[in-house]
C-alpha cells in the first residue's frame, strides 16, 4: 500500500487557486522530491497534505483519507512537517523546542530514545540545549526543525526547502544526515526543493510541478541524467 | 451641485462635484420642516389653535437626540471614516461642556457665543491628543483612549483647576430663553438652536467626506501604507481628523451643558464614552445617517431601557431585573455578529435590494 | 521616614493586585493580540461570587477555589463561544465585543447584587508579626497570596508539558500545530487562566476598596499601566510593572505631601493617582511601547 496518495488535489489561498490537479503517490521507504519553479505549487502541496490550506480532492495517508482534517490531527498520525523558514520557536530554548514537539506522545521511554537518536544525528543540538533557539544559526535551526519532526516518531517526513538560505557545506551536511535518517530510522521523506540538482542527488523518485499540476514524473537518476528533461522542466 | 445622469439600463446616478454635493433637496426639505415645527407649535395658540400640540418635553427629547447625533458624528468621523478607535470621546464632550460652562458661569458670556471658543479649544485638544496617538494602532489607541475616559472625572476634580471647573460641585448655568420676546418656550428655543448648530456641522462633514479629503481619510483607514505611498501625509490627516472629531463632539457637549444647565466631574464617566460607541455601532459605522440613528437609539434606550429591561425580565421569567447596560452589551455583541454595518447599513442594503428588484421588473 | 516606609509597603500591597491584573492582561495579549477591556469587570464579578458564597456561610478558603474554577470556566467559554468565531474580524469589531462584555458583567453584577457598596471581610487574621507597624495583615495577605499565585503559574508554564504547549502556541501557532498542539484550546485555556487570576485579584482587593460594581475600573487602569511599563508582551515584566506602579503612585502622592508641607503648595496628591496612571499609559505607549522588558514585534509590509 502506498504511504501517501494524492489524487486530483486542488488548493486555494482565499479566492485564489494555487493547485489545480496534483496527482502522485509515495511508496514507503524512499525519498521523493517535488521540483518546479517558483510558484509552481510545491510548498502549497506540502501545506495541503498537512491541512494548512483549504484543499479539495483526495489525500490518503496509509490508506486513511486526511483531506479536510486539522493540522494537529494529521500530525498525530505521525506525519512530520519541517516547514519553510524552519518554524523555530525562537523564544524557547532548544530543549523546549524538542520537548514541545513530543507533546502528543505518551510513551516517555520511547521519547527519551528518540531524543538520544536526535543527538546522535545532530550532536550540536545537545551542546546547545539551554540556548535560546532564536540565537542559533540558520543551519542549526534547520537541524532543530528536522529534529522536531523526528520527535513525532514520524512515518513520513515532509521537508520544505531545507537548503534555503544555508551555506553549501551546511546543506551537504544536512542532506547527508537526511539520507541516514531515511535509511536507519526508516522515515520516508517527501522533499520540496528549489535546488533541483541537490534534490535529485538525494531522492529516489522525482515529480515536477508546473503551475499547480504534476507535469513529469520519473526515477531521480533518470531525470538527473536526462538533459532534455532538465533543460525544459528544471532550467539547467 | 448635484446633477443626475441616466445610464443605459435606466439606473440613475448622482454626479458629485469636487467639493461634495452637500445635502440633497429632500434633506433640505426635511430640515426646513423640522425647523418649522416649533414655529407652528408656538404660533398655533395665537390663532386660536390648541397649545402645546407638541409638548415641551418632546422638544427636549428631540434636542437630546440631535445633540447625541452630533456627538456620535464626531466619533464616527474619527473611528468609522478614519479608522482610529476612540473609547474616550466622553473626554472631549466634557471638555466642550466645561469650556462653555466656564465662560458662561464666570464671564457671563451668552451660551451660544461660547461655541466658536469651544470649537477652537476642542480642536486643539483633539489635535494635541492625536499627535502622540499617531503611532498607536488599533488596540493600543483603544487602550489609550479607554484610559483617558477612566481618568476624566478625576482630572476634572484637580484642585488647581477648581477656579475654572468649580471642583466637585461643578458649575450651574442660567436658563437659555428666547430673546426679543419671541413666543418660544425655552425648550422650543433650545431645539431651534441645536438644530441650527447641527445643520452646518453635518453639512460640513458631508462635504468633507465626499471630497478628496474624505477619500484620503478613508484610504488611511483601509490601507494606510498604500495611502502613504500615494503621497497622502498620514500624520497631518490623522491628527487633523482627531481635532475635527474632538471639535464636533465638544460642541455637542457644550450644547448638552446648555440644555441641562449643569456640569460636574461625575457627569462624564467611562459610561458616557461607551454610550457614544454604542450609538456609533448601532447607528452604523462610517455613515452620516448612522450618526443620526445612533443619536436616536441612545436617547430612546436611555428613556425606555428601564421599561424594556423590566418587560424582558418578566416575559422571560427571569429572577432578576435586567439592567439597560446588559441590553447595550448584548446588542453590541449581536451587532458585531449579525449586522456589523448597523442600522444605516441595514437600510442601505434594503435599498439596494429594492433597487435591484425594481430594475429587474423593468422600472427604474 | 515611618510614613515613607508605610507608603512603600502599601504600594507593594496594591502593586500585588495590579501585578495580578497586569499578568492576566498580558496572558491574553500574548496569545491572542487582544487587550481584554473586560478584565476588570470579570474580576469584579468573581469577587461578588465569593461574597455570595460567604453570605451563604461557606468558609472563605473554600469559596475562593470554587469561584476560581467557575471563573476559569467562564473565561474558557468566552474565548470558545464569543471570541473564537471572530478570529479574523477587524480590530474594531473585537474591541466592541470586549466593551460589550465589559458592560454585561458590570450590569449583571448590579442586577443580581445591587449597586450599593458592601463591606467585604478580609480572610487574613490579625496577628502580631515583625513589620506590623508598616503592613496590615490584609496587605501581607495580598502580597503573599500574589507571590504564591505567581510561583504556581511560573512553575506551571516552565515545568509542565501543558504550560510549555501553551507558551509555544502563543509564540508560534503554526509551528505549534505542526507539533500536534491544539492551538485553539490553548487560547481558551489562556483565557481561563486569565479569568482565574482576575478572580483572585478581585477577591483580594475587595476588602480594601469595598465591593461594588464599579470597584475595578480604576484598578484596571493601574493594571494597564503596570502591564505597559513592564512590557505588554512579557509576563514577568507585567508583574514587575504592577508592583512598580503600586509603589510609584504612593511615592508620588507622598512626595506631593512633602512638597505641600514644606511649601504650602499643593501640586499632586491622592486625588491624582488615576491621572498619573493615565500619564504612564500614554507615555509608555508613545515613547517605548515595548516597556521595560517587552519586545516590539516588527511588522512586515
Amino acid at each position: 500500500m502506498p504511504l501517501l496518495e494524492v489524487e486530483g488535489l486542488k488548493a486555494f489561498y482565499g479566492q485564489t487557486q494555487a493547485l489545480y490537479d496534483v496527482n502522485f503517490s509515495l511508496e514507503p521507504g524512499g525519498i521523493t522530491t517535488l521540483l518546479g519553479a517558483n510558484g509552481a505549487g510545491k510548498t502549497t502541496t506540502l501545506r495541503a497534505i498537512c491541512g494548512m490550506v483549504r484543499a479539495a480532492g483526495t489525500i490518503k495517508f496509509e490508506g486513511q483519507p486526511i483531506t479536510g482534517k486539522a493540522t494537529e490531527d494529521i500530525v498525530r498520525l505521525r506525519v512530520g512537517h519541517v516547514p519553510e523558514g524552519r518554524g523555530t520557536f525562537t523564544n524557547l530554548s532548544v530543549e523546549e523546542n524538542l520537548r514541545v514537539a513530543a507533546y502528543t506522545r505518551k510513551d516517555q521511554a520511547a521519547v527519551a530514545r528518540d531524543l538520544d537518536m536526535v543527538f546522535e544525528y545532530f550532536p550540536l543540538l545537545k551542546q546547545r540545549l539551554g540556548q535560546q533557539a532564536g540565537t542559533l544559526s540558520g543551519g542549526e535551526q534547520q537541524m532543530l526543525a528536522i529534529s522536531r519532526a523526528l520527535m513525532l516518531s514520524p512515518r513520513l517526513m515532509l521537508l520544505d526547502e531545507p537548503s534555503f538560505g544555508l551555506a553549501p557545506m551546511i546543506v551537504q551536511e544536512i542532506f547527508r544526515i537526511m539520507r541516514r535518517i531515511n535509511a536507519e530510522a526508516k522515515v520516508s521523506m517527501l522533499l520540496v526543493e528549489q535546488n533541483a540538482a541537490l534534490a535529485l542527488d538525494l531522492a529516489d523518485h522525482a515529480y515536477v510541478l508546473e503551475t499547480g499540476r504534476v507535469v513529469m514524473s520519473g526515477k531521480a537518476s533518470v531525470v538527473k541524467n536526462d538533459e532534455a528533461i532538465r533543460k525544459s522542466y528544471l532550467g539547467y | 451641485m448635484a446633477t443626475t445622469t441616466t445610464t443605459a439600463n435606466g439606473v440613475t446616478r448622482k454626479q458629485t462635484s469636487r467639493f461634495g454635493a452637500g445635502f440633497s433637496r429632500n434633506v433640505w426639505l426635511l430640515l426646513i420642516a423640522l425647523a418649522l415645527l416649533p414655529v407652528v407649535v408656538a404660533l398655533l395658540p395665537l390663532v386660536g389653535g390648541p397649545a402645546e400640540v407638541i409638548s415641551s418635553y418632546t422638544f427636549l427629547q428631540l434636542s437630546l437626540m440631535i445633540v447625541y447625533s452630533i456627538a456620535v458624528l464626531g466619533l464616527n468621523l474619527l473611528t468609522g471614516f478614519n479608522g482610529q478607535i476612540s473609547l474616550g470621546h466622553g473626554a472631549f464632550f466634557a471638555a466642550g461642556a466645561y469650556v462653555a460652562a466656564a465662560l458662561v458661569a464666570h464671564h457671563h458670556w451668552p451660551h451660544m457665543v461660547t461655541l466658536p471658543v469651544v470649537a477652537l479649544f476642542c480642536f486643539v485638544l483633539g489635535y494635541l491628543f492625536g499627535l502622540p496617538a499617531l503611532r498607536l494602532e488599533g488596540h493600543y489607541l483603544a487602550l489609550a483612549t479607554f484610559s483617558l475616559a477612566i481618568a476624566v472625572p478625576q482630572i476634572l476634580k484637580y484642585r488647581h483647576l477648581e477656579g475654572v471647573t468649580g471642583g466637585v460641585q461643578g458649575l450651574n448655568l442660567p436658563k437659555i430663553v428666547a430673546p426679543w420676546g419671541l413666543p418660544f418656550t425655552p425648550d422650543q428655543w433650545m431645539y431651534l438652536l441645536v438644530l441650527v448648530v447641527a445643520v452646518p456641522i453635518f453639512w460640513f462633514t458631508r462635504n468633507l467626506l465626499d471630497s478628496r479629503t474624505g477619500r484620503a481619510l478613508m484610504a488611511i483607514r483601509d490601507q494606510p501604507m498604500a495611502a502613504a505611498t500615494m503621497g497622502i501625509n498620514i500624520s497631518q490627516y490623522k491628527a487633523i481628523t482627531f481635532g475635527l472629531s474632538a471639535m464636533i463632539t465638544g460642541i455637542a457637549g457644550a450644547l448638552h451643558a446648555g440644555m441641562f444647565r449643569f456640569v460636574a466631574p461625575d457627569s462624564y464617566p467611562l459610561e458616557l464614552s461607551i454610550t457614544f460607541l454604542v450609538g456609533m455601532v448601532v447607528g452604523g459605522l462610517a455613515s452620516l445617517p448612522g450618526a443620526i440613528f445612533g443619536g436616536i437609539f441612545v436617547q430612546v434606550i436611555e428613556k425606555y431601557a428601564d421599561s424594556i429591561a423590566r418587560s424582558l425580565s418578566s416575559t422571560l421569567h427571569l429572577p432578576i431585573d435586567i439592567e439597560p447596560w446588559t441590553i447595550y452589551g448584548i446588542a453590541l455583541i449581536l451587532l458585531v455578529y449579525l449586522m456589523p454595518t448597523g442600522i444605516a447599513g441595514g437600510i442601505a442594503r434594503l435599498r439596494r435590494l429594492m433597487n435591484n428588484t425594481g430594475r429587474r421588473s423593468g422600472t427604474s | 521616614m515611618e510614613q515613607l516606609i508605610q507608603q512603600v509597603a502599601a504600594g507593594l500591597a496594591n502593586g500585588a493586585i495590579y501585578a495580578c491584573l497586569a499578568l492576566a492582561l498580558v496572558m491574553i495579549f500574548v496569545s491572542t493580540d487582544h487587550i481584554n477591556f473586560a478584565q476588570g469587570n470579570l474580576a469584579m464579578f468573581s469577587a461578588y461570587l465569593v461574597w455570595q458564597f460567604l453570605q451563604w456561610g461557606l468558609n472563605f478558603w473554600l469559596a475562593l477555589p470554587i469561584v476560581v474554577v467557575i471563573s476559569f470556566i467562564i473565561g474558557v467559554a468566552i474565548e470558545r463561544f464569543i471570541l473564537r468565531p471572530l478570529h479574523d474580524a477587524p480590530v474594531l469589531s473585537i474591541v466592541v465585543v470586549f466593551i460589550g462584555l465589559l458592560t454585561i458583567f458590570f450590569s449583571l453584577a448590579g442586577a443580581i447584587w445591587g449597586h450599593t457598596i458592601n463591606a467585604f471581610p478580609s480572610p487574613f487574621p490579625k496577628f502580631n508579626f515583625p513589620g506590623a507597624a508598616y503592613f496590615g495583615p490584609h496587605q501581607i495577605g495580598m502580597i503573599l497570596t500574589t507571590i504564591v499565585l505567581l510561583l504556581l503559574l511560573f512553575a506551571f508554564f516552565r515545568f509542565t508539558p501543558l504550560g510549555l504547549a501553551m507558551r509555544a502556541a502563543a509564540q508560534n501557532p503554526a509551528s505549534a500545530r505542526l507539533a500536534g498542539v491544539r492551538v485553539d484550546w490553548m487560547l481558551a485555556l489562556g483565557w481561563g487562566l486569565a479569568a482565574a487570576i482576575g478572580a483572585v485579584a478581585g477577591t483580594l482587593v475587595a476588602p480594601v476598596v469595598y465591593l461594588e460594581p464599579n470597584m475595578m475600573a480604576s484598578i484596571l487602569l493601574y493594571g494597564f499601566a503596570g502591564a505597559l511599563i513592564g512590557g505588554i508582551s512579557s509576563p514577568g515584566g507585567a508583574v514587575a510593572g504592577g508592583f512598580i506602579v503600586g509603589v510609584l503612585e504612593n511615592l508620588i502622592s507622598y512626595f506631593g505631601d512633602v512638597v505641600q508641607n514644606l511649601t504650602g503648595l499643593y501640586i499632586i496628591g491622592n486625588g491624582e493617582k488615576l491621572s498619573v496612571a493615565l500619564l504612564i499609559v500614554i507615555t509608555v505607549l508613545t515613547l517605548k511601547p515595548a516597556g521595560l522588558f517587552g519586545r516590539v514585534s516588527v511588522k512586515r509590509v
